[in-house]
């Protein structure tokens, strides 16, 4: 009998926890707040679920335990009951499934006015590149790194002459202004991860991936990997600060051009 | 055949299949180790299986002893922590869990319960286990290589895992990895094509596909799935020995390794992610669909009851395994792979959320109006049950793209996995053990030590992953070896991690237990009864038990009913064994 106890004790507990766990994800600071409403969403059907089977398990459990003179009952099938606890499932899963997909395109669809970033990853550090005056980033390519051109830009690129490089420093966003993020890796699989902007995305070598957000508040934020990258990975961490407008461009202003940082 | 004559006839059909003439073994060489015997191949599988289980849990102590107090035991290197993680999750998923419900349970139990005298070609089958034995030497062996064994995880993603920065990367470990599993595959196949051809081939006059019991319909689509998925992780694995000794670029782009631009150039790492998923997903069902079988039998031998709705739970068996060859690549929603596939990947990856919720119903249903035994096996189908639903539910979260982007790579996912295909599928296997080893032994195990070995067990589990996913909401990423300095991760997420390993120590030690009342029931176990669970399966109808080599003694049997006849109203008894010509279920005369 102590089985059945325990069943309900693992529904109870487990829901208790839910409610009192201090441990909770980060206050966002991005525009992804449609992803806590699908994940919250989430929580509450699957919760539901969980406790409706489990308790039904154990009052199952209790009801039916063997007693002397007991017989089960003989009952291969039962069409109806079974066709409608497909229809409910399927209703149930269409109403996961629905709002997650809203919330995909939209994750997959970055905004015109959003202004691309490139972050370069490499074991294990995170560098970055701005456009310059001219908004846009000049090429690159892989082969073209050396000590000195540690991003692999193509000098014969007036586009990127004007770019700004950031060598593992933190990078600065100013807030309200969506940011198309670049992906690059120049060695191995990372992962650019930030908890409180709740987007994150793999960096793979040979190709660029993408996420894109708006920052939302002000402050400093923790850069981690999440692709295992080697014994560096849980090392390779860094910082995004988001400034109000004028802070960035300030600190814009101090951070050398490619043309620059060739020169000395 | 229609409803009521699949659960019984008297009509049976001629014999297809002639009565084989068997290899006698002569020697204790041919008998008990190059054995030819099924069920002998069984106990291999599985006691080289327990060993090297034993080492993936010896190494999920050693992570926690890292996680839960970090700077203890300072052997525990970087190096050495993600060559714990990688070859745990290595041996739990292929040498282990693959291993057991194929190997073990699929050896034993297929030809017992479709009435065969032994697989259809035992000798390749002899072959097979040989061929696990080698890849699990290969894996062992590369503890002792230049450099230790691979430490890229489980999942042996390119470019990293055949670089310096990987322990193993450039020394000799990824290389012994690569070639312990193109061992396995080889050795899997043998044996797959078995079992599937010996479900077709060779079952006894009477049992109709709709007549099998569960556990073969799980055992059977199982090795069908790995028998088309294990080929894409064989490719995988020797395009990527190309790249490491051959300086092939299949998975490798133009890259520079710490300031030196490397020979690689123009391959692809995220098609190896595509191959090794279009394995590693349907490796999930692999070992999922022998646990939702052999549960089933054990739900309804255990609760005297009917399966609830068989037809609906053979048809969620075939569905969710040909499903699950199109949701691979819902562990690589944030890869970097085209995004648009997010839409197709989450659609059909909740659509498989409808199978696996019937089935979860009517293991439920059968219990509902049954006359539930709270035997060990019982125990511990209602553990699986719980932990099933548990991770399953999880799943819906990380199967629905746009809700995985925050989770995913976090401890939440590692809670996840670990509840579902790690956490319920052991559970299957103990309440399997408890119950068919009396079948194997002829003793049954000690109750006393089953119950601490199961309440430990469970409620341990339980409390290791499912605080575990709030580790991951917190949002601390997996495959770390401490917190490190992290202004979002408050103080007390340690001490919840220290929570958790001192629960995975006591779960540890109960496996200990565990080994030691198998061990000792051999001998001190109580004398079992030849049906002692009073089951309907052909396995405990042989006429010898335990059953000797051939099986059947001199008439194979002859299947008369389906192998669910439990409390049928009218009958003399509360079960009916399959090969019973017995009475009619009340109602149900044939016409």
């Amino acid at each position: 009998m102590a089985i059945a106890l325990v069943l309900v004790l693992v529904v109870v507990g487990s829901i208790v926890f839910h409610i009192f766990s201090p441990w909770w994800w980060t206050p966002i600071a991005s525009n992804w707040g449609t992803i806590d409403a699908t994940l919250t969403i989430t929580f509450w059907i699957t919760g539901a679920v969980f406790a409706a089977v489990i308790l039904f398990l154990a009052w199952c459990v209790y009801r039916y335990r063997h007693t002397p003179g007991r017989v089960a009952a003989y009952q291969p099938e039962n069409k109806k009951l079974e066709i409608w606890l497909t229809v409910v499932t399927g209703i149930g899963v269409a109403a996961l499934l629905a709002p997650g997909l809203v919330v995909w395109a939209d994750y997959v669809t970055v905004p015109d006015d959003a202004v691309e970033i490139e972050v370069v990853a490499l074991q294990w550090q995170w560098n970055y590149r701005l456009p310059g005056a001219d908004g846009k980033l000049g090429t690159v390519d892989n082969r073209l790194i050396t000590f000195e051109n540690p991003l692999g830009i193509n000098p014969g690129d007036k586009a990127g002459l004007d770019d700004l490089v950031i060598e593992a420093d933190a990078l600065h966003l100013p807030i309200g202004q969506p940011v198309k993020m670049l992906l690059r890796s120049i060695d191995v699989l990372h992962d650019y991860y930030v908890p409180e902007f709740r987007a994150k995305m793999d960096m793979v070598p040979g190709t660029v991936t993408y996420f894109w957000f708006t920052p939302t508040r002000t402050g400093t934020f923790e850069v981690l990997c999440a692709e295992l990258c080697g014994v560096g990975h849980s090392f390779m961490r860094g910082e995004v600060i988001i400034d109000t407008e004028e802070d960035f461009q300030i600190w814009r202003d101090e951070q050398e051009t490619f043309a620059s940082l060739s020169e000395s | 055949m229609d409803e009521a004559n699949i659960r019984a006839s008297k009509d049976i059909p001629p014999a297809e299949v002639a009565d084989v003439e068997l290899y006698h073994a002569k020697s204790f060489w041919t008998k008990y180790v190059f054995s030819q015997d099924a069920k002998v191949i069984a106990i291999q599988y599985s006691g080289t299986a327990a060993a090297i289980g034993f080492v993936a849990l010896v190494l999920s102590w050693l992570m926690r002893l890292q996680l839960g107090f970090p700077g203890l035991a300072d052997f525990i290197t970087i190096e050495a922590y993600y060559q714990f993680v990688t070859i745990h999750g290595m041996i739990m998923v292929v040498y282990l869990l693959t291993a057991v419900f194929l190997g073990g349970f699929g050896n034993y139990l297929i030809p017992l319960m479709v009435g065969a005298r032994d697989m259809v070609f035992p000798y390749i089958n002899m072959l097979s286990f040989w061929f696990y034995f080698l890849a699990v030497v290969l894996l062992v062996v590369s503890f002792f290589v230049p450099g230790g064994p691979t430490g890229a995880g489980w999942t042996l993603y390119p470019p990293q895992a055949i670089l310096s920065g990987t322990p193993g990367g450039s020394g000799a470990g990824i290389i012994m990895m690569l070639l312990s599993l193109i061992v396995f595959i080889i050795g899997f196949t043998m044996g797959g094509l078995n079992y599937v051809v010996t479900v077709l081939q060779g079952r006894a006059r009477g049992m109709t596909l709709m007549r099998l019991p569960l556990s073969v319909w799980g055992i059977f689509t199982a090795s069908v799935m790995a028998l088309l998925a294990f080929p894409a992780l064989l490719v995988a694995s020797v395009m990527m020995l190309f790249d490491r000794l051959l300086g092939t670029s299949f998975f490798m782009p133009t890259l520079i390794e710490m300031g030196e631009q490397l020979s690689y150039g123009g391959g692809s790492p995220i098609m190896f992610q595509h191959l090794f998923w279009f394995f590693g997903h349907p490796e999930v069902y692999i070992v999922a669909l022998p646990a939702f079988g052999i549960v089933s039998d054990l739900l309804s031998t255990h609760a005297r009851k009917t399966i609830f709705g068989y037809r609906m739970m053979v048809w969620a068996i075939i569905g969710i395994g040909g499903l699950s060859f199109i949701v691979w690549a819902h562990h690589m929603y944030v890869s970097g792979m085209n995004p648009y596939f997010g839409f197709f990947f989450a659609t059909t990856t909740l659509i498989i959320a409808v199978p696996t919720a019937i089935k979860v119903y009517n293991w439920v249903l059968t219990l509902w109006r049954g006359d539930i035994h709270l035997t060990i096996p019982m125990l511990f189908s209602l553990a699986f049950i719980v932990t099933f639903v548990n991770g399953g539910l999880t799943g819906l979260f990380l199967g629905n793209v746009v809700v995985d982007v925050p989770l995913s790579d976090t401890m939440f996912v590692v809670a996840h996995f670990h509840m579902v295909m790690g956490v319920a599928p052991l559970m299957v296997i103990f309440g399997a053990i408890y119950h068919w080893y009396p079948n194997v032994t002829g003793r049954m195990l000690d109750e006393a030590m089953g119950k601490w070995h199961f309440w430990v067990t469970f409620v341990g589990s339980y409390l290791i992953f499912f605080p575990m996913h709030y580790v991951g909401l917190v949002g601390v990423p997996r495959r770390y070896p401490e917190l490190g300095d992290s202004a979002f991760i408050p103080d007390s997420v340690q001490m919840l991690n220290s929570f958790i390993s001192l629960a995975a120590f006591a779960v540890g030690f109960a496996q200990l237990l565990f080994i030691y009342n198998v061990i000792t029931s051999l001998r001190r176990g109580k004398i079992a009864e030849k049906n002692p669970w009073r089951a309907t399966t052909l396995e405990w109808q042989t006429p010898d038990m335990p059953p000797t080599h051939g099986n059947w003694g001199d008439e194979l049997p002859v299947v008369y009913r389906w192998p669910y006849d439990y409390s049928v109203p009218g009958a003399a008894e509360d079960f009916i064994a399959q090969n019973d010509p017995g009475p009619q279920p009340a109602g149900e005369t044939k016409t």
